[in-house]
């Protein structure tokens, strides 16, 4: 459905897009992420041809968006960061403002606009000032706005951004109910964002592409180098020098770190090896030891530590594997 | 068309659903109310001088109330143009509302002409203003109407001009006071160019002359409808279009 060719561009001074390249196909959920500044607006920008490539090609529905802007906007709905509304109008008249903007033929327009309304659920701020609404609420209405017109694909930036943990979901479940006749693209830098909603993810850092890749295949490699947290209780059998020694034992684990100690429970702090994860070995040798297994987890990955995994010092070795994983 | 016609409307609601179009109504009909009142009078006290000095002089509706009319609302016209489009495009970058324009199917030059064409029906609702204090004029007397006809057709024309080059300076920043700022000057600008004729007769003072807006309304205003005048008018106008949707297209590569 996107097609994008070694795509760049440079504003005055700065370079904002290097040389990427990724496909999307039909009815994906892709998750385009990076941190504030990355470039992924400016990808969706000219996706959308809000404006052109300073070099390469992207194509959309198999028109270029800079030799056919017209087909391309046809096919395409798209939110910006900030829901590009008129404050002034009422949300009925607003989005059969956009219908008619969008082409939807006339006997359509009303039809278009109570169903996107139901389908957003903001029927009920049907008659209100844009400029009466929370934020939730706008949101949904820029939402309604890029469905109106029923477009092949979604280009959503940063959707959920502002909104408090009830609205993020609420879109979340919105975006997924699109999921099944669009071919959406979201960019976030939330990682649970990606994990949500998205089925496939495209990493972008300072405008260059990191990785592009599954979602699950993305969680098992920044998964096996997360480090693991133990608690126990050595019910007065052994102490914490005896537990990280028994622990280093494991196959699989690299580095223990005490964390904790004190007379009822020690934690620790596992980093294992990045070919398998030490996580059952572990649970086994505490248990074989005779000690209370009191807590076992992974260490949520944040969006940093991914990073800091795809771009830190291992860069080389895993944009190439990014690459690979992208042919 | 229909793309016209939809950019065309939204501005027409944004008009009158905000303040905007009710003050400068307001503003209008108070301004030219209060010039016909002065101009109706010294109409009327010219009248009584002339019948008591004893050898009346001939008295003309047309030429003594209705041409000046003109004129002067030709010059409130330079005041409140700019504040119909200052908000035109300016807004639209401030709203990020422009990503919504830019990204749907439709040409820059559609977008230029229906904003343009908003802020014409907008200008227009103003003369309707007028109309109510010409109608006084043929209540107690009997103008001749074919000047007052050509007349509107001469403001029309001048507030078109100066309405296209007010959408091209909203074009060219996201603050709106700058827009009216800018609109402003230039239309104080393009009235004044004239005020040389008292240096003599260089080619200099007679092409600062002819470009000068307001000089090409008095023939309209005296029912002449001069094809240099009408020329000058629409090239404006043209020029105005023009710059704004290469102003507009720029907005891509520069954004």
């Amino acid at each position: 459905m996107i097609q994008v060719e070694g795509l760049s561009k440079n504003y005055a001074r700065t370079v904002a897009v290097n040389n990427i390249s990724f496909s999307v196909e039909k009815g994906d959920v892709v998750g385009f992420l990076g941190p504030n500044g990355a470039g992924k607006t400016t990808t969706m920008r000219i996706l959308t041809c809000f404006m052109p490539p300073t070099a390469g090609k992207a194509t959309v529905a198999g028109f270029d968006v800079f030799e056919q802007p017209f087909e391309v906007k046809k096919r395409i709905g798209y939110l910006p960061e900030s829901p590009p509304l008129y404050p002034e109008m009422s949300v009925a008249d607003y989005l059969m403002f956009v219908a008619r903007l969008k082409n939807v033929a006339n006997s359509e327009i009303k039809r278009r606009t109570e169903e996107v309304m139901e389908r957003c659920a903001i029927a009920d701020v049907k008659p209100k000032l844009i400029s009466k609404l929370s934020r939730g609420y706008r949101q949904r209405v820029g939402l309604a706005q890029a469905i109106i017109h029923n477009p092949d694909v979604l280009i959503l930036d940063e959707p959920t951004s502002g909104l408090d943990p009830k609205q993020i979901n609420e879109t979340r479940e919105l975006i997924k109910s699109l999921s099944g006749e669009h071919t959406i693209i979201l960019s976030t830098h939330i990682l649970p964002e990606v994990e949500a909603v998205c089925e496939k993810v495209i990493i972008i850092n300072k405008g260059k592409l990191v990785a592009t890749d599954s979602v699950e295949n993305l969680k098992h490699r920044a998964g096996l180098n997360a480090a693991i947290q133990l608690q126990l209780d050595t019910a007065g059998n052994g102490n914490a020098e005896v537990v990280r020694q028994t622990l280093e034992q494991v196959p699989g684990v690299s580095k223990v770190l005490e964390k904790t100690v004190s007379s009822d429970r020690l934690v620790f702090e596992i980093e294992g090896l990045s070919d398998r994860n030490p996580r059952a070995d572990v649970a086994r040798a505490v248990v074989n030891s005779g000690w209370n297994l009191l807590e076992l987890k992974s260490l949520t990955f944040s969006l940093e530590e991914v990073f800091l995994e795809l771009t830190g010092s291992s860069a080389e070795a895993t944009v190439a594997n990014g690459k690979g994983a992208a042919a | 068309m229909r793309n016209i016609w939809t950019v065309c409307r939204r501005e027409l609601y944004s008009y009158f659903v905000s303040p905007i179009a009710w003050v400068l109504l307001a503003i209008f009909a108070l301004l030219s109310g209060y010039f016909t009142y002065l101009i109706t009078g010294y109409f009327v006290q010219a009248s009584l001088q002339s019948q008591m000095s004893g050898q009346p002089m001939p008295m003309n509706l047309n030429e003594q109330v209705i041409t000046p009319l003109f004129s002067n609302i030709a010059v409130i016209g330079l005041f409140l143009i700019p504040l119909i489009t200052m908000r035109l495009f300016a807004e639209e970058k401030r709203q990020g509302t422009i990503e919504l324009l830019a990204t749907s199917p439709i040409h820059d030059l559609e977008i230029v002409m229906g904003k343009w064409l908003s802020a014409v029906l907008m200008y227009c609702a103003l003369l309707l203003v007028l109309l109510i204090d010409y109608s006084f004029l043929f209540l107690y007397g009997q103008p001749d109407w074919k000047p007052v006809v050509t007349g509107f057709l001469g403001v029309l024309l001048e507030g078109g001009c100066l309405l296209a080059l007010g959408t091209f300076i909203s074009t060219t920043t996201k603050n709106q006071i700058i827009a009216g700022a800018v609109g402003f000057s230039l239309a104080l600008l393009l009235w004044i160019l004239n005020w040389t004729t008292s240096f003599g007769n260089s080619p200099t003072v007679q092409v600062l002359g002819y470009l000068s807006i307001l000089s090409h309304l008095d023939s309209f205003s005296r029912g002449v409808i001069d094809s240099k005048d009408v020329i000058y008018y629409l090239s404006l106008i043209f020029l105005g279009l023009f710059l704004t949707t290469r102003s507009l297209e720029s907005l891509r590569w520069r954004a």
